[in-house]
């Protein structure tokens, strides 16, 4: 038929600009912790490269410029930055980013997108411990591994990620989500202990294995899973069937590059109810084939 | 103007500026995507009297829907943007969520829209969750075969209603094959639906009544049997009349439907195809048959 569709389905820019990003690329690999909260499009589209290069880091207990480790190329016009090198020891890349693209290519330091609200950051690498901590949108892609406290809430807060999205490729360790409010984790391999403890809601996929006490003290949302898990004994079985809300979730992950088959899609879950010891309106669904 | 052997007219339809909306219904089979939407679209037929008028637009492949499943697109249209929710949600709720397997998307695109999964929900009393995904919200709410899963707001944009082309034939058989190959035609068009059964309806009307309180009553200038009484709008060979009303999102999409429609039903059988209007005093939108042909 000719009728000129609205977009009904969810679509994902997978493109991306290299020719007019600003480059920035490490010529100092630090021996300790690097914070470079000031490394977003927010902060250094629209800036001149003797600007960037003066931008304020802090190096262990002492402050730096941006230039004692990177050398800058490029500009930052289309809102789109890309930092390459060993990063491990890097701390807040992409912290409070409310637009705009930043590609890290190599392994990267704790505190990821911490407060995101808005943009993509893509790691071409693995990531470390608290990945989009208290993030309320935008989306993180690891393709790598990620380390604990992914999408978590920090220690002493009531609340974790409000919204946005993390998609792993590789797996991640544990406590992924706690205290998540809303908002899409997903992972391809597998996740560690207290996967979703003290959830509020929101959605955990992940393709792999769940490690032990998954939904410990969960209040809402949604946690799934393709194998089989051994649940908390405050969770319980309610029945099997094809969740039409699944396959969306599933549709919209195979566009992210995820691996997941029309049996996946099609397939049956069992739904586990949970936790007992909280509001009991979370769920765990197990792929059953 | 003569189409082959058919006069057409030197008259225009007459058509009207209403919201509309599309409905994409999935379901484990194409059957029941279908008895869902043909139970949503029942008794819509006209504003005058259902206070909405909705269709059938498509059937759609598991590749063309959200959640990949078979479905079917319905588009609905109502005289403004609330009254368009308020059918949704009595529609989607009644005839929609009852049907098993069904879940319930917005097929358009558009920053202005209308509540539905959001009050739909309260039938979860309580038991009810909602998932974001992609900047949408959708809401799940429990039912006896597992969930009925719809969308949070549905978008609506202003519309086109009323587009319509009339059939002149010399007797039933001819005017129904004609009228059936118009509805063919027209049907391949997108953008539109055909809100009578099966696309076509014999009872044209004009607006008031002798009769007190009725809003609209039979055309007697297109009635054959009421020749004789009145000042009558039919050629003498002319004994059954049928008219394609058309509803569409876009003046231009009923334009296309009206060509293909006059196009498939010019043959002979039909005498004459002329389309109906209030004198241009009512409808915003006036498409002219000659225009619509020569162009």
């Amino acid at each position: 038929m000719a009728a000129a569709w609205g977009n009904i389905k969810f679509t994902y820019m997978n493109s991306w600009p290299v020719d007019m990003a600003l480059e920035l690329t490490q010529r100092v690999c630090p021996d300790v912790p690097l914070e470079a909260d000031t490394i977003t499009p927010d902060r250094l589209s629209g800036l001149g490269h003797t600007e960037i290069e003066k931008l304020p880091l802090h190096y262990g207990n002492q402050p730096c410029l941006l230039a004692d480790f990177f050398a800058v190329s490029g500009n930052a016009d289309d809102r789109t930055v890309r930092i390459s090198g060993d990063l491990s020891k890097v701390k807040f890349l992409g912290a409070q980013m409310t637009h705009g693209s930043l590609h890290i290519e190599g392994d990267v330091g704790p505190h990821l997108g911490a407060g995101m609200r808005g943009g993509e950051i893509r790691v071409e690498g693995n990531a470390d411990d608290w990945v989009g901590p208290e993030m309320s949108g935008g989306r993180i892609i690891i393709y790598g591994d990620a380390g604990h406290m992914i999408g978590s809430a920090y220690r002493g807060a009531a609340t974790g990620m409000c919204g946005g999205e993390i998609i792993i490729h590789g797996s991640a360790r544990n406590e992924v989500g706690h205290a998540m409010r809303n908002g899409l984790i997903a992972i391809a391999g597998n996740s560690g202990d207290f996967t979703g403890v003290n959830m509020l809601a929101g959605t955990i996929m992940v393709l792999g294995e769940l490690g032990l006490r998954t939904g410990a003290g969960m209040k809402r949302g949604s946690i799934v899973s393709l194998k089989q898990a051994e649940l908390l004994p405050t969770f319980t079985y309610a029945c099997t069937w094809p969740p039409a809300f699944l396959r969306m979730y599933f549709i919209y992950l195979q566009q992210l590059g995820l691996a997941l088959t029309a049996a996946h899609k099609a397939g049956s879950y069992r739904r586990f109810c949970g936790d007992g010891v909280e509001l009991n309106k979370g769920e765990i669904l197990l792929y059953a084939g | 103007m003569r189409l082959r052997t058919t006069d057409i007219a030197d008259t225009f339809a007459e058509a009207f500026a209403l919201w509309g909306t599309r409905v994409i219904i999935t379901a484990a089979t194409e059957q029941w995507a279908l008895a869902a939407a043909q139970t949503m679209t029942g008794f819509a037929t006209s504003i005058i009297g259902c206070q909405c008028e909705a269709g059938i637009e498509t059937t759609l492949s598991p590749e063309q829907t959200p959640d990949e499943r078979p479905g079917v697109s319905v588009l609905l249209f109502a005289m403004d943007k609330a009254a368009v929710g308020k059918r949704l949600v009595e529609r989607i709720g009644q005839c929609v969520m009852t049907c098993p397997t069904t879940a319930c998307f917005s097929g358009l695109e558009n920053e202005q829209t209308v509540q539905v999964g959001s009050q739909l929900r309260y039938f979860g009393d309580g038991f009810q969750a909602s998932k974001q995904l992609a900047g949408r919200r959708y809401w799940r709410i429990p039912v006896m075969d597992g969930e009925f899963t719809v969308a949070e707001s549905f978008a609506v944009q202003e519309a086109v209603a009323g587009g319509n082309i009339i059939l002149m034939a010399t007797d039933a058989e001819q005017g129904l094959s004609a009228a059936t190959a118009a509805v063919q035609a027209m049907r391949m068009c997108g953008d539109i639906i055909l809100p009578f059964p099966d696309g076509v309806v014999r009872s044209g009307s004009k607006v008031g009544s002798r009769y007190k309180g009725l809003p609209a009553s039979t055309n007697e200038a297109y009635c054959p049997t009421l020749k004789a009484l009145t000042s009558t709008a039919l050629p003498d060979e002319v004994n059954c009349v049928l008219e394609i009303v058309i509803d569409g999102l876009t003046e231009a999409a009923i334009r296309a439907a009206m060509q293909a429609g006059v196009e498939a039903a010019a043959r002979p059988g039909v005498v004459k195809i002329s389309a109906g209007n209030y004198g241009g005093s009512l409808g915003q939108y006036k498409i002219h048959l000659h225009e619509l042909m020569a162009g």
